[in-house]
């Protein structure tokens, strides 16, 4: 297979609109004839269906949820970042770029990155437009706070409910277009599969989760904006329902799946308090602006942290990484409180947890600026805890949050397979190997606002679409192997739940393959995993039935692939023999820090589905840096 | 500790539902109310039986998915909390609970705790927007807006949906949700041109949908997980009375 990621020649400046004024444009006329499936209704859905149907195609959106507001996009709690310059403090697309770049490890593509570090700057004035209260100082202005991973204040932000006001700016624009009758919008029904006619993706099978009916829908372009596969392990801080299904299915008819192993642990979240814990909770980033991270020097000291003396303390990002400190990246900083916690330096119950303190804060600003900045957070933490950090310090643990792997896409954000375009966290494109903060929400608009109406609009104008029906054999077939599977899974008729089973996979998961990999672990994993996934599909349980709301199903529906899909994952663990941004291969490593192998490992991996998950093929897109120079990333 | 729940069942939208009481035991404080139910469901699914319906995603308070009343009040006893949020050193041991889905015709149920909410994107539709077209915008400083009016847009605006509001409303009213969306933008300056169009059609349309009117309970007020103010309720009607005179439509 050749991969081409068709970015466009010419200086990296010039790319994105020289292209945009290269790439075939739909007559206005002509928009409405053509039907486009949208699957998944966060950032980048909504804002994609949006903008769609502004500029007149046919949009049918799905969601499995019971509105489109509901999408995780909500729960991003700190900012939106954009090279603004507002600050005056010598930020610039370019610098935006360069920190995306250095922060993902150089594991990401040039051309795409430089896009978003441009269209980032039209994201904030299409929300400020579409009236997203972002926070104002005294004169009006609009006003920035730092975030991870840079030395520019450029993250815009609501409160701490930033992405909750960015989706639903969003979500206001699809249903003004659902209410213009140009969006049909399908709630309660979740993506069973993909339909592939003559090599291209002309539609999707879906279930209706409170009738269970399977349905067929044909379209010209299908777009999957199905958010990351965080709950593979479980235990994450993405939502509930958060599944790798509409991904891996387009990955199973044909669709590459790039970087899968790349996941990203945010050092900040409250920490596990019991095995009937259902998910984690973050805390935000932001919070690190002004709280300050510690352990004790000795090990196993459990006295009160009021009763520990500051040269008792050791403040280790500050110690290890003086000109970023607390705010060193994602990776980072996880990496160092589990080394602080595998030394026995933990606190709080079972020893894994790290204080994040806000006295020194508290004792310069005020508790009332503190109360201003993070108060909602604060009060989120005590609901969660019973303690109040403004008295005592957070304890965090890190925890699965993003994954910066995804279905793989060319600089159009389309896959392989002709018709089918990926958006947001669903694709491989931006983060490289780790994510900045503030950078999800800043991905998910702009492919869904400027990017996507432009490349889909060229796939489009270049014609080549039969009509297709639903009655076709592609659709008749994918619409009974789904019925198939609700059929196997309520009739297998065993002994364990399939939040049983959830949770034993994430277990393996988070033992072999999370904050630190190395080969014997992840070939443990590659053993126990099949082992677990024959067991599934012998012994699982789902009382009720297929035909009314059945959320045990659901959720059964969703394990099962994740069970095939935690494999691949190992795979490419296994396979990436270096450690970079997330994926921390302890072998590759210089005195604690990820050691990269650029020689040999400077590509894309894009794996391919050969029908076993065990082996699926490898592809390499090679990642050409023409612009940046390859540099050992450092903080200190 | 152990608590004795009462729970709603009902199997289905048409179906009869009634109160079921379950016993469990070993319940942590540190368990959040939710995972309590999980905690129950794995049970019953152990036994064979069905699991208790109920919605929710996000489990850290602000999707607006989860919903129940607890012991009469949606949410659960502890103000400004959702369902998910509630945590279980709220409640002691010996403890009777009882859970119910939120009570509104324009809400039906679905099965057991889990309601049909589309009601409430149908109002949306209606006007909750500002009409701006992706491209359209200019730079987002060349519109200045202080500081206190954007709070306040902000306070309004922080509305998760969830429908708490109805639940607490003895006239099963939608006027603070619809209000906390029409305060938010018209609390903007992007939000004017269409200020009082958007009054009148959110507001018909909350009507046609079945939701009750106002009768000043502030049951809604005190029920909202975001502490959403009545008082947006009557800018709302000011803003609708207004329109009603002074329209050209």
């Amino acid at each position: 297979m050749d991969l081409k990621n068709n970015i466009p020649s010419g200086p990296l400046e010039q790319k994105w609109d020289r292209h945009r004024a290269e790439l075939k444009l739909v007559n206005p006329a002509n928009k409405r004839k053509f039907n486009v499936i949208v699957v998944g209704t966060g950032l980048a859905g909504a804002s994609a269906a949006a903008t769609l149907a502004e500029l007149g195609y046919n949009v049918q959106a799905f969601t499995y949820h019971d509105s489109p507001r509901r999408a995780h996009s909500i729960a991003a709690q700190g900012g939106i970042n954009a090279a603004k310059n507002y600050q005056n403090d010598g930020d610039s697309v370019w610098r935006l770029f360069y920190d995306t770049i250095k922060g993902g490890d150089f594991r990401a593509r040039e051309a795409n990155v430089y896009r978003l570090a441009q269209v980032s700057v039209n994201i904030i004035d299409q929300c400020v437009a579409q009236g997203v209260p972002f926070a104002r100082e005294y004169g009006g202005y609009l006003a920035n706070r730092s975030f991870g991973g840079a030395q520019v204040s450029r993250t815009f932000y609501a409160r701490g409910q930033t992405g909750q006001q960015l989706l639903i700016g969003a979500y206001q624009a699809l249903e003004r277009q659902v209410g213009l009758g140009k969006v049909r919008m399908h709630t309660k029904k979740e993506m069973m599969d993909l339909v592939v006619v003559n090599g291209r993706a002309r539609g999707i099978v879906t279930r209706d989760l409170t009738t269970g009916k399977i349905e067929t829908h044909a379209a010209d372009a299908v777009l999957l904006c199905t958010g990351g596969y965080g709950n593979v392990f479980y235990l994450s801080t993405n939502a509930k329902a958060c599944n790798v299904t509409a991904a891996f299915r387009a990955h199973k008819r044909g669709a590459l799946f790039g970087n899968p192993c790349y996941t990203q642990i945010h050092p900040t979240c409250i920490p596990v308090s019991g095995d009937y814990q259902s998910k984690l909770t973050l805390m935000s980033e932001s919070l690190r602006n002004d709280g300050r991270i510690w352990v004790p020097k000795k090990r196993g000291d459990n006295r009160a942290p009021d009763q520990i003396p500051e040269d008792e303390r050791d403040y280790y990002l500050e110690r290890k990484y003086p000109s970023f400190g607390n705010l060193s990246p994602r990776d980072i900083a996880s990496r160092a409180a589990k080394e602080a916690c595998d030394d026995g330096r933990g606190v709080g119950p079972g020893g894994l947890g790290v204080y994040l303190d806000f006295a020194d804060a508290i004792k310069r600003l005020g508790r009332k600026t503190i109360e201003d900045r993070y108060g909602n957070l604060f009060e989120m933490y005590e609901r969660i805890t019973g303690e109040d950090p403004y008295s005592v310090p957070m304890r965090i643990y890190p925890a699965v949050h993003y994954t910066m792997g995804g279905l793989w896409v060319d600089y159009d954000l389309m896959s392989n397979l002709p018709g089918l375009f990926v958006l947001g966290e669903a694709n491989f494109s931006d983060h490289g190997a780790n994510r900045l903060g503030a950078s999800a929400l800043m991905q998910g608009l702009a492919d869904g606002y400027f990017v996507i109406p432009y490349t889909l609009g060229g796939y489009l104008a270049k014609g080549g679409l039969d009509t297709v029906y639903t009655d076709a054999p592609e659709f008749r077939e994918a619409a009974a192997a789904a019925e198939q599977k609700v059929h196997t899974l309520l009739n297998i008729n065993g002994k364990r739940t399939p939040a049983s089973f959830h949770r034993e996979l994430g277990k393996i998961m988070w033992d072999y393959c999370g904050m630190a990999r190395n080969e014997a672990g992840l070939k443990t994993a590659l053993k126990k995993i099949p082992e677990l996934r024959e067991e599934f599909w012998k012994n699982l349980t789902v009382p009720g039935s297929g035909e009314a709301l059945n959320q045990t199903l659901e959720h059964a529906t969703r394990v099962a692939d994740f069970m095939e899909f935690a494999e691949l994952m190992c795979v490419d663990a296994l396979h990436r023999n270096e450690s970079c941004g997330g994926h921390f291969r302890e072998e590759y490593q210089d005195e604690g820090e990820a050691k990269r192998n650029d020689d040999d490992y400077t590509y894309v991996a894009a794996w391919e589905y050969t029908g076993d998950t065990a082996k699926p093929v490898l592809h390499k897109e090679n990642l050409v840096f023409e612009n940046v120079q390859l540099a050992t990333r450092s903080y200190k | 500790m152990r608590l004795r729940l009462h729970i709603w069942r009902q199997a289905g939208p048409d179906a009869q539902g009634m109160l079921k009481t379950y016993d469990l035991d070993n319940v942590s404080e540190h368990m959040s109310f939710l995972e309590m139910l999980d905690v129950l469901n794995e049970q019953l699914m152990e036994k064979g039986e069905e699991p208790v319906a109920f919605d929710h995603d996000c489990r850290e308070g602000i999707c607006g998915t989860c919903g129940m009343v607890i012991n009469g009040r949606p949410h659960g006893p502890l103000a400004r909390t959702t369902a998910c949020q509630l945590h279980m050193r709220t409640f002691k041991d010996g403890d009777e609970i009882y859970i119910e889905p939120w009570r509104a015709t324009a809400f039906p149920v679905v099965r057991d705790l889990v309601v049909d909410r589309s009601s409430f994107d149908r109002i949306i539709q209606k006007g909750g927007f500002i009409s701006v077209n992706t491209g359209n915008a200019q730079d987002g400083n060349a519109i200045p807006i202080s500081k206190t009016d954007a709070d306040r847009a902000m306070d309004a605006a922080a509305c998760i949906g969830c429908g708490a509001c109805v639940a607490a409303c003895p006239n099963a009213s939608a006027m603070l949700f619809t209000a906390a969306k029409i305060g938010h933008l018209a609390s903007l300056p992007q939000g004017q041109a269409e200020r009082f169009s958007r009054a009148t059609n959110m507001v018909l349309q909350m009507d046609a949908e079945g939701f009750g009117s106002c009768t000043n309970h502030y049951e809604c007020e005190a029920a909202c997980p975001k502490g959403i103010s009545a008082e947006w309720i009557a800018a709302m009607n000011r803003d609708f009375a207004k329109a009603a005179i002074t329209s050209r439509d």
